[in-house]
């Protein structure tokens, strides 16, 4: 569904990226772990639109998306839930909700999956009119998480979806992340949370400096030597 | 949800409308207005154009520009022109200076608006300096003396049907699927990208119908006052109009409206105490920053429930649910 291929990104002078392959099949849980500025969010900004490659490529669904405006990247069904949730504060849970369904034109659809939103995700149902900022950490979360899914994406970037959240809340939102992958959405996770990333995934990358440095199986890596040390603490 | 058109409270305020249009219009006729007030109103209205102008922006959309005299400037100019040099209508002329403040926009958008916060800021401060130093040193629009004998055509009809034009048009963007993207961009923008908003598209829209109806307000600006000059159009006049907006709450219209009528009156009793005039005023100003720094709207807007529910609430009728900042 979605290979990359030698993928390098450049702020400015800085060679962020430094050739970064991976591959996700579809119906798969993929997840890119890593340290803080390894080039997790980057790669995903770059997946998404919102960085542009000097080199490589990305095909998604067979097509090459490197360097395509973002909002044609999402019309593709590529969406995003971006790093620290990024909720329009101001905006009520419903028009924050509206917002994630932007380029879609089919009422019909854009209503059913509202609805699938509200099942899946009850807590914003009863928060519909209320101002997105003043919702809690794990529900804007949600919020992030809905927002994303009304555009009906066929792959879903998720990046750091436990950050700042209490382990409760954590579990709550992986298991949730397991449901919508069984209801058919492709997703790669980007996790600081190695260990709650590993035991969803199916597949791993471990990215260092720009580079991916290990990948396999996410129950192998799990058990590896060199993740129990760096990220499990192990 | 969905509002019918012609409502009852929608035709209530057309009629209310109508009715101060028409009161108004015999005033001016009948001589109860004199000139003084007459200069004040039409002040109000050229500057409730452009703070509601100016708020798609830097309100709205989020994007920090202080050019906003420059826009104005092209508007007077070139409606001026149009009407004194070439002999055309001043429909004509109004429709010729805000098209070509609109394509100002548009240049000098698609190139500023990959700029951010300050340094915005400053490129738009750049080109509103750049067209008043060019018109400066255009002999054929009179140079630094300006245009003079310019043909009074801004009367009161004019005026008032096209400042409602003017908040009706903006309000209408504001609350469609493109305002609720350019909100969307000031509230987060990578967010907005991430939602598919092609934010760039959006910024440029936004610049664009600003400088549409500032262009207009200068042309009406022209044709009341007989008289332009470069000067007119300075660094502080884009200030004023940028301490409508931010006064009234950057992202809401009613604040515009209230902020651009009551800084006028103010400005207007103030003109008699010439030195302390800008001492009030800045006083005023550092008051309520320090007391609402939102401004006086924060981003909320008249509505007929907020009104309804004012009323409740000062009849002692007991508080509706909450949320008091949607009163109007």
């Amino acid at each position: 569904m979605l290979t990359v291929r030698n993928l390098h990104v450049y702020y400015g002078a800085i060679h962020a990226l430094k050739g970064v392959s991976l591959q996700v099949e579809e119906g798969e849980i993929v997840t890119l772990i890593g340290a803080n500025g390894a080039g997790k969010t980057t790669t995903l900004h770059t997946l998404s639109g919102l960085l542009k490659p000097r080199e490589g490529e990305i095909l998604f669904q067979g097509q090459n998306i490197a360097g395509m405006a973002a909002q044609k990247i999402v019309a593709l069904g590529l969406s995003q839930v971006p790093e620290g949730r990024r909720v329009f504060a101001n905006m009520t849970v419903l028009e924050n909700l509206e917002l994630g369904a932007f380029l879609r034109k089919d009422a019909a659809g854009i209503k059913e999956d509202m609805e699938k939103v509200f099942v899946r995700f009850p807590r914003l149902q009863e928060r519909i009119k209320q101002l997105a900022g003043t919702l809690s950490g794990g529900e804007q979360q949600m919020l992030a998480m809905g927002r994303a899914l009304m555009s009906r994406p066929k792959l879903l970037l998720l990046d750091e979806p436990s950050m700042g959240l209490a382990p409760l809340l954590v579990k709550e939102i992986f298991s949730i992340i397991k449901e919508i992958n069984a209801a058919g959405t492709t997703i790669l996770l980007i996790e600081q949370n190695a260990h709650m990333a590993l035991s969803i995934a199916q597949k791993a990358y471990v990215m260092e400096t720009g580079k991916i440095v290990l990948s396999g199986p996410a129950n192998e890596l799990a058990q590896s030597e060199e993740v129990q040390k760096a990220y499990l603490g192990g | 949800m969905k509002k019918m058109f012609f409502s009852l409270p929608n035709l209530l305020m057309a009629l209310l409308l109508l009715a101060f249009y028409g009161l108004t219009y015999a005033g001016l006729e009948q001589g109860w207005i004199d000139d003084y007030y007459k200069l004040n109103l039409f002040l109000i209205c050229i500057n409730i154009i452009l703070a509601v102008s100016l708020n798609v922006i830097n309100g709205m959309t989020g994007q920090f520009s202080i050019g906003h005299a420059g826009f104005m400037a092209i508007g007077a100019y070139g409606s001026a022109v149009m009407t004194m040099k070439l002999g055309f209508p001043f429909g004509a002329a109004l429709i010729v200076g805000a098209v070509g403040a609109a394509l100002a926009g548009l240049i000098v958008g698609i190139p500023t608006l990959r700029l951010k916060g300050d340094y915005l800021a400053i490129a738009t401060l750049g080109f509103g300096e750049i067209i008043r130093v060019i018109i400066l040193n255009i002999e054929y629009v009179g140079g630094a003396a300006g245009l003079n004998g310019i043909a009074q055509y801004t009367n009161w009809h004019w005026i008032f049907f096209l400042t409602v034009a003017t908040v009706l048009v903006i309000k209408n963007f504001m609350t469609s699927t493109h305002g609720r993207a350019c909100i969307a961009i000031r509230e987060n923008e990578i967010a907005a990208e991430t939602m598919g908003v092609d934010i760039t598209r959006y910024k440029v829209i936004a610049f664009t119908i600003g400088a549409f109806f500032a262009g207009l307000a200068g042309a009406l600006h022209a044709h009341y006052f007989y008289t332009i000059q470069p000067t007119t159009f300075g660094f502080m006049k884009s200030f004023d109009i940028l301490v409508f907006v931010v006064l009234g709450g950057l992202g809401s219209l009613t604040g515009s409206i209230l902020s651009a009528i009551g800084l006028t009156v103010l400005s207007a009793f103030l003109q008699d105490y010439a030195e302390l005039r800008m001492v009030i005023y800045s006083l005023l100003l550092i008051i309520v920053m320090l007391v609402r720094p939102q401004g006086l709207m924060g981003t909320a807007e008249f509505s007929y429930r907020g009104v309804a529910k004012l009323y409740d609430r000062l009849s002692g009728k007991g508080r509706g649910p909450g949320n008091d900042t949607a009163v109007g």
